[in-house]
């Protein structure tokens, strides 16, 4: 029997039940304020659907691999002086707490000032740039600083070639992705700068295949990571993937030693690898005109910015906020510095927040419960335009990811994508203070809505519908 | 920060665990717990024990990453046994499971999630008309044939929506789409009504469902009623969902006999889509209102057409009571809920009284049009199922409020002489429309005509219905053009001055 699906007024569902015909309500409720003629607009783009089609089709025909380990000087091009940062672009004057002391931590390891104290001098009078991550098809987590001598993990779509790359992941605490600067951070980039990058490229290129790690990321999903605020099972699954040849590369064996307990040692050092793999494939769907696909969201601390397949490499922006959740010690909501970061790559494709539902082991962090967390899944798919059949959720029935996330829809139904984070300390020095929850700023969708109205109209696709 | 030893607390648990995110809401409750100045439970990772060293307490030595560290430091009023007691709660319930099972799966929030739970069927949209487009568009996307219920949608937005629906081969029905049949199943605003020969394409949700009503007497089913919105045949949009609802039909071998019932439609949009049907498998009659040289002046006689091309007998249409006798006054005023209703009975109006002024809401010409009080010195028709008068309102055959309001002063004008009613019955409308309207007709001296437009299989129980309005002293028919000529009839009593 013919099924409908109803959206408005009960009455008139009502009565479709009382004729014993299978009903599905729709909860309509009225778009974010202000939204309405642009959602026309972009609804009436003939370029949209097939835009969006192609654009899912795009991301989620990407396969990453793991390719190389190399210098960011080397495989960026990054000179002395040139940083990139997580997020949309800014200045130092904006840069907050916890950029900054990254910046500082980096501006000391480079050499280019004795004591990172000396830095922030240095920025304010111009003498080094700073330019997004995201505008060198690099990502970074937290304050993401990337300056030339820091190794990058380099990703590649075996298929068209396009590379992605992403620092390699500190671990926990006092470290310079979260603002901290002091003598064992930089201590600690000295290392992976001599021992760990080089290692890693060494087992990188005697590994016979190269690490599939979107396939890593398929098979961590079905372990209970959701690839953001738990990546245990793909940080050992890479570590099973490299150990053979890390062990036979010929390198000191108290390195290698070093090398893996450091890598076995730190839960998070996937996430360096996920983000990568998520841009990649997100990569796939830019500059699809009429697409209305978000392909990056990222903080710098102080804005929250995304772009979208449709309006090219604009980013709209907002105030980042600052998240919700739980504390490190004596560390209260006072002390965590707003949202910062390119990790919500990882929301952008899917995963993180958005396959919350695969990872019961962290759902304390979305309000205390399991149900909440397939809830938390369900309610992503509200605002996107695909499921990921590779990446697919056991206790959902095996449902895929949700994937795309559509800029109409967050503005129809409000509901805003749900970004699982770390929480930096406000102050530069400080460190990580908490885990937790953020969303970004509601307004940034209105406005990417109203860019993709105005290029319809430009484009005479659409003429006035009122 | 110097305390006591006796004020702190610092305890390895060997063999416990629980995950990083547990232990830091532990941590948080622990310290809301009375005595506690602060806590902290912890796997003693190197970072924890960093941290735990930065909150003052001496993690012990021999401690691994396996172990739990549990410590706290007490207020000047804490109790350790208290405060360890309260701990030890906390990990226990943090252990159990939370209540409440499963979790209830939301609904969905827009049309194009819901399609994807449900891979087939048609789509219903009946939000507020401004957001109608877009929910419209999602099912147009998905090549999900929907009706669009929503009035108040313009135009540009109409047409947008039908040209899309042309690439994706959806059938766009609407916007303002009272009542359609499709696959057996009413919506909108449908009769019950058995499956048979006719298939009825419509630019009218009321004339469908005179349509169906009557066939319904005379013992004739429908395979389907498409609609198609009431501006489907204007020059605009220049009948493009007609052009498809009529090939749907046409290729549907139940289909004995298609009837295309329209409002006066723009005549090059008439003429195309006689073409168009002339080229199909499928005999289509037009009954396109105020085209009598269609054959067909009105609903009644288009379905005695129907019924004659089918080889069935005509029956004579049911009459129930008999109207008041006429008591002064010198107009006739007509007061509906389906807006086609009201059409046919002003062009009945106009045919018998071609120089009697009319009024109305939904004119013919501008000159004939209405003042917002909804009343004039002429013969009146107000249609309050009009976009104009259900902004922010039900429509009339849900919420009768409006039109009983206009009814009382309408009863109660000298210059009334006979008032015409429809009363329009299946589903989705008032579920007793004469449990409000009947003792408002008690109270009229006035002759009162009813159109009873229902069918026998209707949910408000045609019998009853009819045989309360009769009791309330109102004539009833089935027909609203008979009901129409019956009113015209009895103004003949009064207005001899107008005749």
């Amino acid at each position: 029997m013919t099924a409908v699906v109803t959206t408005g007024v009960p009455l008139l569902a009502d009565a479709v039940d009382a004729q014993g015909v299978p009903v599905t309500r729709v909860d309509w409720r009225p778009p974010m304020p202000g939204t309405r003629d642009d959602l026309a607009t972009v609804a009436a783009d003939p370029l949209r659907a097939d835009a969006n089609r192609r654009a899912v089709e795009a991301v989620l025909g990407v396969t990453a691999s793991l390719v190389d380990v190399a210098p960011a000087s080397e495989v960026l091009g990054l000179e002395a002086g040139q940083f990139l940062h997580a997020g949309p672009p800014i200045t130092w004057e904006r840069a907050s707490g916890p950029l900054r002391g990254g910046l500082m931590a980096a501006a000391a390891f480079e050499g280019l000032v004795d004591d990172p104290e000396d830095a922030p001098a240095r920025f304010e009078r111009g003498d080094f740039t700073l330019e997004p991550c995201h505008h060198h098809s690099a990502v970074g987590p937290m304050a993401g600083v990337v300056s030339p001598s820091m190794w990058m993990f380099v990703l590649e779509d075996r298929a068209s070639g396009r590379r992605t790359f992403c620092s390699l992941n500190e671990g926990l605490g006092k470290v310079l992705r979260y603002g901290a600067y002091e003598p064992s951070v930089l201590t600690r980039l000295r290392w992976m700068r001599d021992v760990l990058g080089p290692l890693l490229r060494r087992a990188v290129a005697g590994t016979p295949e190269p690490v599939d790690v979107t396939g890593i990321l398929t098979q961590m999903l079905q372990m209970g990571d959701e690839a953001h605020n738990r990546n245990r099972a793909g940080t050992l699954m890479l570590l099973r993937d490299l150990s053979p040849a890390l062990v036979s590369c010929g390198a000191d064996p108290a390195d290698v030693a070093e090398v893996l307990r450091f890598v076995g040692g730190n839960d998070h050092f996937f996430l360096n690898l996920a983000m990568p793999a998520c841009k990649l494939a997100l990569d796939a769907a830019r500059g699809i005109e009429g697409a209305t696909m978000v392909v990056a969201m990222a903080r710098n601390g102080t804005d929250f910015g995304i772009q979208v397949a449709g309006t090219g490499d604009e980013w709209f922006t907002g105030p980042a906020q600052v998240p919700e959740g739980l504390f490190l010690g004596d560390f209260g909501p006072d002390d965590a510095n707003p949202d910062i970061g390119d990790s919500a790559i990882t929301e952008t494709a899917g995963i993180g927040g958005f396959a919350m539902a695969t990872a019961p082991a962290i759902v304390r962090l979305v309000g205390g419960s399991v149900p909440d967390a397939l809830a938390a899944t369900r309610r992503m798919h509200e605002i996107c335009l695909a499921e990921n059949p590779r990446w697919s959720i056991p206790v959902l029935e095996f449902q895929g990811v949700p994937t795309g996330i559509d800029v109409t829809r967050v503005c129809r139904t409000g509901i805003l994508p749900q970004i699982n984070t770390g929480m930096a300390g406000k102050v530069a020095g400080t460190g990580q203070v908490g885990a937790g929850l953020v969303t970004p700023p509601a307004e940034v969708f209105p406005a990417a809505l109203a860019r993709l109205a105005e290029l319809a109209r430009s484009r005479g696709a659409v003429t006035d519908l009122r | 920060m110097t305390v006591l030893g006796a004020r702190e607390h610092v305890e390895l648990r060997s063999g416990a665990y629980a995950d990083s995110v547990t232990l830091l809401d532990v941590s948080r409750r622990a310290q809301q717990l009375p005595g506690v100045a602060a806590a902290q439970v912890a796997m003693a990772t190197p970072l924890n024990v960093e941290v735990l060293a930065s909150m003052g307490f001496q993690v012990p030595v021999e401690a691994t990453p396996n172990d739990m560290v549990l410590a706290v430091r007490l207020t000047d009023e804490g109790e350790l046994a208290a405060v360890l007691d309260g701990i030890a709660g906390i990990l226990a319930a943090a252990a159990r499971r939370p209540e409440g099972g499963a979790a209830e799966v939301a609904p969905a929030r827009t049309t194009a999630s819901a399609l994807r739970q449900a891979p087939d069927g048609v789509v219903l949209v009946s939000v507020p008309g401004e957001h109608a487009f877009v929910e419209a568009m999602d099912a147009v996307d998905a090549g999900r044939d929907v009706m669009v219920f929503s009035d108040n949608v313009t135009v540009a937005e109409e047409i947008a929506l039908k040209r899309a629906a042309a690439r994706t081969g959806s059938l766009m029905m609407g916007p303002d789409c009272g009542t359609a049949v499709v696959d057996g199943i009413g919506l909108g605003f449908a009769n019950v009504v058995p499956p048979g020969p006719v298939g009825i394409v419509a630019a009218s949700g009321t004339g469908t469902q005179q349509l169906l009503t009557l066939l319904d007497h005379a013992g004739v089913g429908v395979t389907a009623a498409l609609g198609v919105g009431g501006r489907d045949l204007s020059a605009e949009v220049g009948g493009l969902s007609t052009r498809v609802a009529l090939q749907r039909l046409d290729a549907d071998p139940r289909v004995e006999l298609v009837v295309l019932v329209s409002k006066p439609p723009a005549a090059e949009v008439a003429d195309a889509l006689r073409e168009t049907a002339g080229g199909l498998r499928t005999p289509v009659q037009f009954a396109l209102l105020g085209e009598p040289a269609a054959g067909a002046s009105d609903l009644t006689t288009a379905v005695e057409a129907v019924l004659r091309a089918l080889g069935r007998e005509v029956p004579t249409w049911p009459v129930h009571g008999t109207a008041r006798p006429a008591s002064g006054g010198r107009w006739l005023r007509g007061l509906f809920a389906g807006g086609t209703l009201c059409d046919e009975a002003m062009l009945i109006a106009r045919g018998v009284e071609p120089h009697a002024p009319i009024r109305s809401n939904i004119p013919f010409t501008p000159e004939e049009a209405i003042g917002p009080d909804l009343t004039a010195a002429a013969h009146t028709f107000v249609d309050f199922g009009d976009d104009a008068l259900t902004v922010g309102r039900a429509h009339p055959m849900i919420d009768p409020t409006l039109r009983l309001e206009h009814l009382r002063r309408a009863a109660t004008d000298p210059e009334t002489a006979v008032l015409l009613l429809d009363v329009v019955l299946g589903h989705g409308a008032d579920p007793d429309p004469a449990a409000t309207l009947a003792p408002a007709l008690a109270q009229v001296d006035r002759p009162v005509v009813v159109s009873l437009v229902g069918s026998a299989g209707d949910p408000q129980d045609l019998d009853r219905q009819r045989a309360a309005l009769v009791e309330a002293g109102a004539e009833v028919h089935l027909s609203n053009a008979a009901a129409t000529r019956r009113a015209i009839d009895l103004l003949g009593d009064t207005t001899e001055d107008v005749r």
